[in-house]
């Protein structure tokens, strides 16, 4: 499939670890409901970017680890992050021609997507009803994006990942 | 693997997995335990002789008021015997634990503690602070825990009114100031200023630790219950140390550090000897 050695894969990792860190920084009340997820944004990156290195298998791990993390319910970011990868990696060669605009576009629907599959295991599982902040990360998540784009591709070739 | 969890079958995975993401907890809660480290150890010795004379005064005035606690224990056993009454007021085991300044689930009120299984800490524990019930472990690990605080939605607390000993349940409300208590009938004595105690009846908190004070009463006629508000005493989003309590009957399984460090010793006598 690949004519080159992989490499960069512990930058990988690193991106994600730091993702990780920055879900659980502590922040003050009124902004920990606004915090975007990293870690779903560093996910997007890395399958959109290296589609034969990340995807599905990446986001479950990675999405184990975060449920670990948080305290949620083993699995539900597993799942949610996986199905987000997996769209990403089918819609990469689509998402990559895309123009920058729409390309966030795409990303704030795969954040509500990843938002939508963990409030739904949530709410079967009977927990209480969210209230509509809790929409806000994915938007914040979008805006975000661009800068996190850049800097990510910034990272990659730098230390040329592929 | 939803349904798995729910019947705690991978309760052991999550364990196994927290040693993992340990090192990402620990980095992430130095800051915060550096900075605590910075001003202890650049305090002024003024200030620590302030501190200390504090503590010192504050210890005799407990101390004067633990001793009028064991007479009136000692009363109190006297007049159970009395009545032929089953009642235990055991010495528990308690040990002072540390939270982690980690952020969880914003939607769910939860905390992660320094202390885990190789502190036989045990799932279903119940957390204390210096002013009351915190909540109680939902998952342990081997060197961190989760706990559930009694505000989380999903947590209720068998209580108890202590000038009444009206026995009901306050449930947490996802506000982390305010319980309630949606079973209390229109006519019962409950009023704003109330402590509410734990009753002890679920088996898993101890009983007689203070868990909140009623607010608000709302009776509404039309109603079959009256809305019953409370204010937990713990500290729960300022506390740092919490205690973990162990039950009376689970006395062996406490931890006794000092006994077990103490037991390898003499097997090292006989070569120790020999060295010098």
């Amino acid at each position: 499939m690949t004519l080159t050695r992989h490499q960069g894969g512990v930058v990988i990792l690193t991106t994600f670890a730091i993702a990780m860190l920055l879900t659980i920084v502590p922040l003050p009340d009124d902004l920990r409901t606004l915090r975007p997820d990293w870690v779903a944004l560093t996910l997007i990156f890395w399958c959109l970017v290296l589609p034969y290195r990340v995807s599905v298998g990446s986001g479950f791990v990675a999405g184990i680890m975060l449920d670990v993390l948080t305290g949620t319910l083993l699995g539900q970011h597993a799942l949610a992050l996986s199905i987000i990868a997996y769209v990403c990696v089918r819609l990469h060669q689509r998402i990559r021609a895309y123009p920058a605009w729409q390309q966030t576009l795409t990303v704030l629907i795969l954040l509500i997507l990843h938002q939508l599959l963990t409030l739904w295991v949530d709410s079967t599982i009977g927990r209480p009803s969210r209230p509509l902040s809790y929409w806000l990360p994915s938007l914040l998540g979008m805006l975000l994006w661009p800068f996190a784009y850049r800097f990510l591709t910034a990272l990659r070739i730098n230390f040329s990942v592929q | 693997m939803t349904v798995d969890h729910r019947q705690h079958h991978l309760d052991s995975v999550r364990g196994a997995l927290s040693i993992l993401v340990y090192p990402l907890r620990l980095i992430v809660d130095l800051p915060g335990s550096t900075a605590i480290w910075f001003r202890e150890s650049l305090a002024t010795r003024r200030d620590l002789q302030e501190e200390n004379a504090g503590l010192r005064t504050q210890q005799l005035v407990l101390n004067a008021e633990l001793q009028k606690l064991e007479s009136l224990e000692a009363e109190n056993m006297r007049l159970r015997a009395l009545l032929d009454s089953s009642f235990q007021v055991g010495k528990r085991p308690m040990l002072i634990a540390s939270l982690l300044s980690v952020d969880m689930d914003p939607y769910r009120h939860q905390v992660q503690i320094n202390k885990g299984t190789l502190d036989r800490l045990f799932d279903g524990q119940p957390l204390l602070d210096s002013q009351g019930i915190m909540g109680q472990l939902v998952q342990v690990g081997p060197f961190t825990s989760t706990a559930m605080l009694i505000t989380d939605p999903s947590h209720a607390i068998p209580v108890q009114v202590n000038r009444t000993g009206l026995r009901t349940i306050a449930l947490g409300t996802g506000a982390i100031d305010r319980l309630e208590l949606p079973h209390i009938p229109n006519n019962a004595d409950i009023r704003a200023g109330d402590l509410l105690v734990s009753s002890g009846l679920g088996g898993r908190f101890p009983q007689g630790y203070p868990v909140a004070e009623v607010i608000e009463v709302e009776q509404d006629p039309g109603q079959a219950f009256s809305s019953v508000g409370a204010r937990p005493r713990a500290l729960l989003d300022r506390s740092r140390d919490v205690l973990l309590v162990w039950p009376p009957d689970l006395v062996q399984a406490a931890p006794q550090p000092a006994v077990d460090a103490v037991a390898p010793e003499p097997a090292a006598t006989p070569d120790s000897a020999e060295a010098p």
